[in-house]
C-alpha cells in the first residue's frame, strides 16, 4: 500500500514531468537526424570535392565515439573555447549530430542498392542531376533505409536518456532525483523503466505502420 | 521533307580504359526514318545508342539534333536535348517507386514543370496508347517485363521526343511476352516517329527497317536496306551473321 | 596553451590507464552476453510457446530499457535488494553482459533462421538428438556467421561501456571526467578520450575481421 501511495503520489509526479521533456529531446532530435542523416549519406556516395571523404569522416568520428563523450565536449568542453550551450541545446545537438551519422549508413546502403539503370533513365528524359536525387534516387534510399533509420530512432529514444548526465531533467534524470532522495531505487528505476518500454513499443508500433505505409510491392527489403 | 536530319552523328569515337568501343561512326536519322543496328554483342550498338542521347559522353565527334550541334559542357542544353530523345533501355529501369503512371508523368512534372493533373492526364493517354490504361495504378513489381517495357515505351513518348532511341527493347523478355512490345512498336514506327534501335530480332529488323546497319568492333561496317542485305543467297556480313543467328536457335 | 599541453601530458597515461578496465568491462560484457544469449536464441527458435514467450519477453525487456536506467536499476537497486554486493565493475559487467544477451540472441538467431531446414534434417536422419544436432550442426555455422555482427555488437558495447563512469567503475570516461573537471580543461581532454575509444573501436573490429577470416569454412557463406 505504502509502495503504490510512493510510486503513484511522488514517482508518477514527477515521471510524468520527466517525460515530457524526454519527448520534445527525441523528436526534434529525431527529426533533425533524419534529415541531416540523408545528406551525409548522399553525400558519401555521390559527392564530390573532397565532400565525400569530409562525410565519410564525419560518420566514422561520430560512429566511432561514445554518444557520452560527445555529449560532454558540447556541454564542458565548448565553454573552453568561449561557447556556452544550455543542456537542453547541448542534448539536441549531440543526439541529431550522432544520430546522423548512423542514419547516413542505411541511406548509404539504400543509395548503393539503388541501380545505375535508374539514374540512367532519369537522365534519359532530361533530369538534372539534382532532380534525378531528389525525385528519384533518395526517395528510393530513404525507402530502402527506413528499417534501419527506425531502429536508430529507436536507439535515440534510449539514449535521450544521456540528457540527464548533462544535467537536462528528463525522464532518467527526474527518476535519479527522487531515487537519490529517497533511496528507493527498485521502484523508481523498475519505473522509469517502464516509462522507456512503453515509449519503445509504442514508437515500434508505429513505425511499423509508418513503414507499412510506405511499403511498395515488390520494393526494398525482401 | 526538307533535307537537314533529325539527328546527325558525326565521327563519333568512343573508348573505355584505353578500349576502343566506338570507331568514328557517322549516321543520320531523316524525318520519319527507322534504322536498325544489328551485329553481335559489345558490336557498340548500345554505347552508339546511350551516345546519341549523351548519356555517355563521346570522346570525340559531333551530335547535332535539327541541324544544331548540343553543347555537351552546357548543362542546360544537355538536358534540353535529351527531353528531345527518347531512350528505351534493354532492362526498362522503370523507376521502382512509382506507380505505372508515375512513371510516365514524373518527367512531365518534375522536367517540364506540368501540374500534377496536367501530367496525369497526359501520362493516362500514353498508357492507353500503349494498351495499359487498366494497369496504371501497379507498381513495377506487379507488372511483367512486357508491361513493364510499354510503360517505358510509354514514359518516352509522353515526352513528345523528336526521336526514338531503342537499345535491343524485347532483349531481356521471356520470347512469349515480346509479341506485345513489337506490335507498340510498329505502331509507333508507322505513325511516323523517327527512331534507331538495336535488336537481335532479325524479322522485326527487316519488317521494320528503312536501313540495316551492320556494327562490328565499333564501326558500322555495312549498311544498306533489308532488300539489298538480307537478299536470300547475299554474301553479306549481316545474312551471315543472321544465318549463324538462326542456325543457334535464335529468332 | 602550455598548461593545457601540460595537462595533456600528464593525463594521458592516466586515461590510458583505463583501458584495462574498460576493455575488461567490454570483453566479460561480450562474453556474458554470448553465454546468455545462445541459449536466448535456441530458445526461440526451437524452444516451445513458454521458452519462446519467456525469451521473447527479456529480450523485450533489455532492449526497451536504456542501458544507463538498467546499470542504476541493478547496481542501486537489485543487486542490492537480493543481497548482492558488487564492486561497480562487475556490476557493469553483469548488466551490460545481460543486455548484449539480449541482442546478441537477436544475432544469433537471425544466423539460425537463414541455415537451411535440410541441415537440421539430415542430422536427424542420422540419429543425432535435437540437442546434438544443434550443438554439432547448427551452431557452429550459426556462430560463424554471427561474427559480423558481433563485431557491430562489441562496438556499441564498447561506446556503452563509457557510461559506466555514473557507477564510478575507473574507466576511461571517468577518469577523463576526473582529471577535465579538475583542471578545467575539459575540450583537449575529451577529445583525447574521443581518440582513445576510435582507436580500440578501430582495433577490435580489424582483429574481430581476422578472426572471422581464420575460423571462415572455404567457399562457406558470401553470397
Amino acid at each position: 500500500m505504502e509502495t503504490l501511495d510512493f510510486l503513484f503520489g511522488r514517482v508518477m509526479p514527477a515521471l510524468n514531468e520527466g517525460v515530457v521533456v524526454s519527448i520534445q529531446l527525441i523528436v526534434p532530435s529525431a527529426l533533425l537526424g533524419v534529415f541531416f542523416g540523408i545528406v551525409i549519406g548522399t553525400l558519401r556516395v555521390y559527392g564530390t570535392f573532397g565532400l565525400d571523404t569530409a562525410a565519410n569522416a564525419y560518420a566514422a568520428l561520430f560512429r566511432g565515439t561514445p554518444l557520452v563523450v560527445q555529449l560532454l565536449f558540447l556541454y564542458y568542453g565548448l565553454p573552453n573555447i568561449g561557447i556556452y550551450l544550455e543542456p537542453y541545446g547541448a542534448a539536441v545537438i549531440g543526439f541529431a549530430l550522432c544520430s546522423a551519422a548512423y542514419h547516413s549508413e542505411y541511406i548509404r546502403g539504400g543509395l548503393l542498392a539503388t541501380r545505375r539503370g535508374q539514374l540512367l533513365a532519369s537522365q534519359a528524359l532530361g533530369f538534372s542531376t539534382w532532380q534525378s536525387m531528389l525525385s528519384i534516387i533518395v526517395p528510393q534510399a530513404v525507402r530502402r533505409a527506413l528499417p534501419g533509420c527506425g531502429n536508430e530512432i529507436i536507439y535515440l529514444i534510449k539514449y535521450s536518456s544521456l540528457a540527464y548526465i548533462v544535467t537536462c531533467m528528463e525522464l532518467t534524470g527526474q527518476g535519479k532525483m527522487i531515487a537519490t532522495q529517497t533511496f528507493r531505487f527498485s521502484e523508481v528505476f523498475l519505473a522509469v523503466g517502464a516509462y522507456y518500454l512503453l515509449i519503445v513499443t509504442v514508437a515500434t508500433f508505429l513505425l511499423r505502420k509508418l513503414e507499412d505505409r510506405l511499403r511498395i510491392p515488390g520494393f526494398g527489403h525482401a | 521533307m526538307e533535307n537537314t536530319p533529325i539527328l546527325r552523328v558525326e565521327n563519333v569515337s568512343k573508348s573505355y580504359n584505353g578500349k576502343a568501343v566506338l570507331k568514328s561512326v557517322s549516321l543520320e536519322l531523316n524525318a520519319g526514318q527507322h534504322k536498325v543496328l544489328i551485329g553481335p554483342s559489345g558490336g557498340g550498338k548500345s554505347t552508339l545508342l546511350h551516345c546519341m542521347n549523351y548519356l555517355v559522353t563521346p570522346d570525340s565527334g559531333r551530335i547535332q539534333l535539327d541541324g544544331r550541334e548540343v553543347n555537351a559542357h552546357s548543362r542546360k542544353e544537355l538536358y534540353a536535348f535529351r527531353q528531345q530523345v527518347g531512350m528505351i533501355f534493354q532492362e526498362f529501369n522503370l523507376f521502382d517507386h512509382l506507380t505505372a503512371l508515375d512513371n510516365v508523368a514524373i518527367a512531365l512534372r518534375k522536367v517540364k514543370g506540368q501540374s500534377r493533373k496536367e501530367a496525369e492526364t497526359r501520362a493516362m493517354a500514353e498508357l492507353e496508347r500503349v494498351g495499359l490504361a487498366d494497369r496504371a495504378r501497379h507498381y513495377p513489381a506487379e507488372l511483367s517485363g512486357g508491361q513493364k517495357q510499354r510503360v517505358s515505351i510509354a514514359r518516352a513518348l509522353a515526352m513528345d521526343p523528336k526521336v526514338m532511341l531503342l537499345d535491343e527493347p524485347t532483349s531481356a523478355l521471356d520470347p512469349e511476352l515480346t509479341g506485345e512490345v513489337v506490335s507498340v512498336i510498329r505502331a509507333l514506327a508507322r505513325s511516323g516517329m523517327t527512331m534507331a534501335m538495336a535488336t537481335h530480332q532479325m524479322e522485326f529488323a527487316r519488317a521494320l527497317a528503312d536501313e540495316i546497319l551492320f556494327m562490328q568492333g565499333g564501326e558500322i561496317i555495312e549498311r544498306g536496306s533489308p532488300a539489298e542485305l538480307l537478299a536470300p543467297g547475299a554474301a553479306t556480313r549481316t545474312a551471315d551473321f543472321c544465318r549463324r543467328l538462326a542456325e543457334m536457335g535464335g529468332d | 596553451m602550455q598548461h593545457t599541453l601540460d595537462v595533456l601530458i600528464e593525463a594521458v597515461p592516466f586515461l590510458v590507464g583505463g583501458v584495462g578496465t574498460t576493455l575488461l568491462i567490454v570483453i566479460g560484457g561480450m562474453l556474458l552476453g554470448l553465454v546468455l544469449g545462445v541459449p536466448l536464441a535456441v530458445g526461440q527458435v526451437y524452444g516451445n510457446a513458454v521458452t519462446r514467450r519467456a525469451a521473447g519477453l527479456y529480450v523485450w525487456f533489455f532492449r526497451g530499457i536504456p542501458i544507463l536506467v538498467l546499470l542504476f536499476l541493478f547496481y542501486y537497486g537489485l543487486f542490492h535488494l537480493i543481497g548482492l554486493n558488487l564492486g561497480a565493475v562487475a556490476a557493469a559487467i553483469l548488466v551490460l553482459g545481460m543486455t548484449s544477451a539480449a541482442y546478441q540472441s537477436q544475432i544469433f538467431r537471425g544466423s539460425i533462421l537463414s541455415l537451411s531446414q535440410g541441415q537440421f534434417r539430415a542430422a536427424s536422419a542420422l540419429g543425432m538428438s535435437n540437442a546434438q544436432a544443434i550443438a554439432t550442426i547448427i551452431l557452429p555455422q550459426a556462430l560463424r556467421l554471427s561474427l559480423p555482427g558481433w563485431s557491430n555488437e562489441y562496438s556499441i558495447m564498447l561506446k556503452d561501456s563509457a557510461l559506466v563512469f555514473v557507477l564510478g567503475a575507473t574507466e576511461i570516461m571517468a577518469r577523463t571526467h576526473f582529471v577535465a573537471s579538475r583542471e578545467y580543461q575539459h575540450m583537449p581532454l575529451y577529445i583525447t578520450a574521443a581518440l582513445l575509444y576510435f582507436l580500440l573501436t578501430w582495433a577490435g573490429v580489424r582483429s574481430l575481421r581476422t578472426f572471422e577470416r581464420k575460423v571462415a569454412i572455404r567457399g562457406y557463406g558470401r553470397t
